[in-house]
């Protein structure tokens, strides 16, 4: 059909915009005028116009279940609710680079917009960089992975989606990942383009810090979503498992941070040029590589649904190229130190460093914890897996001094500050801390050093930004509610992880139907089973009761889907959730017997783990609406 | 004397060494302690020297007629064709574990053919065959 034909014909027109923007962006740059050249902005519009297109006429071939596209026959069927069919079109590799490539192009377009007022040179050369970026995605997408592929003769019917994308939460998944993701490829460019014209500064750090809090946002948020998909979807009640997909974003947006961090610092204080820039590159060499790791099939993960070592291989040596060329960048023309780089211990800005180091530890130990076995195997062909064993040793015990440098370096002010002033504040918020934690070890024994410093620590920061905000709201004193909000979100993000992980329960038994146990201080009952015909599903729903101690009635419905497109069974879970636990059971069949597999669990705080991530996400919303105004 | 701004920039450049090769050290030493080695039933079969303390996965196919269920538990036999492990296992199923698929268990091994799992890991897919089991059968299979 027409629109797999115009999809396709539109990428190589934009192929075509990104070598003639090349050349114009050579001529422009030599004349000596404050105004990039009108034909600049017409071709990076273009360009931005043709992929857009492009990918719309790949959404309306998944709505239309055009079956003559291989990209669509693989990945969608004819039978599916039209949301589905929506997000079917990001669902594959092919799909989701296309988005990759939209994304690219629409950051540098509102680049184009923003940017105005920032020196000529700096926004051609942006424009250049992002514009490699851009064709190299797109040959890469033309040559390996073409989206608008065709399949002669045409298919009646679709294979289908995997069920277990079928999910509101995971069909939003990839978009919002993505900006995050590729929103840091725009900071790439752009500390690129200032170090060749030496615009490392200030201004230039107020310029970039909104795309810096867009991405951050956006994967923030992404995060979050894939989170929360895993713990309901995939049936074993985690949220996060230290699987290699979910460490490859964990890493971009440890960076992030840091990032955002030091372009503060710089914005405010005119220091950590170098730093900077070498986060922007790292940033995106992270996004970059976790492209690479989920597309090349690397990984042993359930996300990886693209299995050609051709892709892998050009992303790689894409990647290794861009990286060779940051650095080359980075020697010849590396930002000058402008005053001292020594600064005061007791300031703000100290606290911030210190902790940039600490999250580059963070990022370190992910990374070394996801490439290691790949290494390992590559070299002597072992076979290992790093586990949250792994990640719980290293990690937890710098999350205390993390923690409470965060709390004291959000009090502090810029440049010097007195401790003797904060002293009796934090010394009344760490006795009203420790007596909160006494509390604890009093009531529950078992609980070990470390996870009782975790909750002493993360107290300390919740309180000491509650006192804050109750500042705020009795008009003592200005502070800075963006930032008080995403700390605190933190904050309470660690606290939660924490009680959650320390007082779960969780169970696993076979039951039948009609039987009944004793669990805790519940009474379950496995009353009956029940049929529900979906559009394109069949389900058995098992009927439970849940008694609690005072006579208080809990029913619990969990669902076994049976899918027809293609045929997979798949466990959904029932979840009861109150502000202090979520109540949550799932059943499985077991093959060739009566015996039903139940799995039931308490997690305590679990809801408060996701109002803390949206908490986090809000506090860099909210700072760029501040900004605006 | 060496200048106050030298020796400054000197006593920096030391500490972040030394933070650089403590970080490194921390980390491959924990990474050391935690990581779960992947065995075939043969590999296990070959192995000279077994450590009874120390978590491992196993994968291979599940052996037809070997699934036996309990109201506590789960025993089946895990086999690459040459060599098989008996398996212990109480604890929620993935949906797709079924008699001659691919599986992956993780646990203790008792001794060379008893194994104790605390996991067994999850497919979503029924084709879905993980790497690791695949590769042991290909290796198993052309020999």
């Amino acid at each position: 059909m027409i629109f797999g034909e115009l999809g396709y014909y539109s990428l190589i027109f934009s192929i075509l915009f990104s070598i003639l923007l090349f050349f114009f962006i050579y001529q422009d740059y030599f004349i000596k005028n404050n105004n990039i050249n009108i034909k600049i902005y017409s071709f990076c519009f273009l360009q931005f116009f043709t992929i857009i297109l492009s990918f719309f006429s790949l959404v309306f071939s998944f709505l239309l279940s055009d079956f003559s596209l291989a990209s669509v026959f693989e990945n969608s069927h004819s039978s599916k609710p039209m949301f589905y069919k929506f997000s079917g079109t990001w669902g594959n590799h092919e799909g989701s680079l296309l988005l990759w490539i939209a994304v690219l192009s629409s950051f540098l377009f509102l680049f184009l917009l923003n940017s105005k007022k920032d020196p000529k040179k700096y926004r051609l050369l942006t424009i250049f960089f992002q514009n490699i970026l851009i064709l190299g995605f797109l040959i890469f997408i033309i040559k390996t992975s073409n989206p608008f592929e065709k399949l002669i003769p045409i298919p009646k019917e679709g294979l289908g989606l995997n069920p277990i994308l079928q999910d509101p939460a995971l069909a939003i998944h990839p978009p919002i990942l993505y900006i995050g993701y590729v929103g840091s490829s725009i900071i790439f460019s752009s500390s690129l383009a200032s170090m060749i014209v030496n615009f490392v500064s200030k201004i230039w750090a107020e310029s970039i810090k909104i795309w810096v809090l867009i991405s951050w946002i956006f994967l923030t948020l992404g995060i979050m979503l894939g989170s929360i998909w895993a713990y309901y979807e995939l049936g074993w009640g985690g949220f996060w498992f230290w699987d290699p997909v979910e460490n490859v974003s964990l890493m971009p947006w440890l960076a992030l941070t840091a990032l955002l961090h030091s372009v503060i610092i710089l914005a405010k204080r005119n220091i950590f040029q170098s730093w900077t820039v070498i986060l922007s590159i790292i940033t995106f060499a992270l996004s970059m590589n976790g492209t690479f790791l989920v597309r090349s099939g690397i990984l042993n993960s359930i996300h990886t649904f693209a299995n050609d070592p051709k892709r892998g291989i050009f992303i790689l040596s894409f990647l290794i190229f861009l990286s060779l060329l940051s650095l080359i960048i980075f020697f010849i023309y590396q930002p000058q130190k402008k005053g001292n780089i020594f600064f005061n211990f007791s300031s703000k800005e100290m606290g911030i460093a210190i902790n940039n180091w600490f999250m580059i530890f963070f990022l370190s130990a992910v990374l070394i914890g996801t490439i290691y076995p790949i290494l390992l195997e590559v070299i002597n062909g072992k076979k290992i897996s790093v586990g949250p064993p792994y990640y719980n040793f290293i990690l937890t015990p710098f999350l205390i001094p993390f923690l409470i440098i965060m709390t004291i370096s959000v009090k502090m002010d810029w440049i010097r500050s007195s401790i003797n002033e904060k002293k009796k504040e934090l010394l009344f918020l760490l006795i009203f801390a420790l007596f909160f934690v006494l509390m604890i070890s009093y009531f529950f024994e078992e609980i070990n050093i470390t996870v009782l410093l975790i909750f002493f620590s993360s107290i300390f920061l919740i309180f000491s930004l509650f006192k804050d905000f109750f500042d705020f709201f009795r008009n003592k004193k200005k502070i800075n509610i963006a930032q008080i909000i995403s700390h605190f979100g933190f904050g309470l993000l660690i606290f939660s992880i924490a009680v959650c992980s320390t007082f779960s329960k969780e169970i696993d038994i076979n039951l039948k139907v009609g039987e009944s146990i004793k669990l805790y201080n519940y009474e379950l009952k496995f009353k009956d089973l029940s049929m529900k015909e979906d559009k394109n599903f069949k389900s058995i729903i098992g009927n439970f009761n849940l008694v609690e101690a005072n006579g208080k009635i809990f029913y619990f419905n969990p669902e076994l889907r049976i899918y027809d497109q293609p045929l997979i069974m798949t466990s959904e879970a029932n979840i009861k959730t109150n502000f202090f636990k979520d109540k949550y059971i799932v059943m499985n069949n077991v093959s060739g017997s009566d015996y039903y597999n139940i799995r039931f669990q308490e997690k305590p705080f679990m809801i408060w783990i996701w109002i803390a991530s949206l908490l986090i996400a809000a506090g860099g919303f909210l700072s760029i609406i501040l900004k605006r105004n | 004397m060496l200048g106050k701004k030298v020796r400054s920039r000197a006593i920096f450049i030391f500490l972040v060494l030394t933070s650089l090769i403590l970080t490194a050290y921390i980390l491959f030493k924990s990474l050391e302690e935690n990581v779960v080695y992947f065995l075939s039933p043969t590999e296990i079969y070959e192995k000279q020297e077994i450590h009874f303390d120390k978590k491992i996965r196993i994968g291979g196919m599940v052996k037809k007629n070997t699934i036996k269920h309990s109201a506590e538990s789960i025993n089946f036999i895990i086999t690459d064709f040459k060599n098989e492990i008996y398996v212990i296992y109480s604890g929620s199923i993935p949906n797709l574990f079924a008699e001659e698929k691919g599986v992956v268990a993780e646990g203790f091994l008792k001794d060379k053919n008893y194994f104790l799992a605390d996991k067994i890991l999850a497919k979503h897919d029924e084709n879905y065959m993980p790497p690791e089991v695949n590769e042991a059968l290909m290796k198993e299979s052309k020999q």
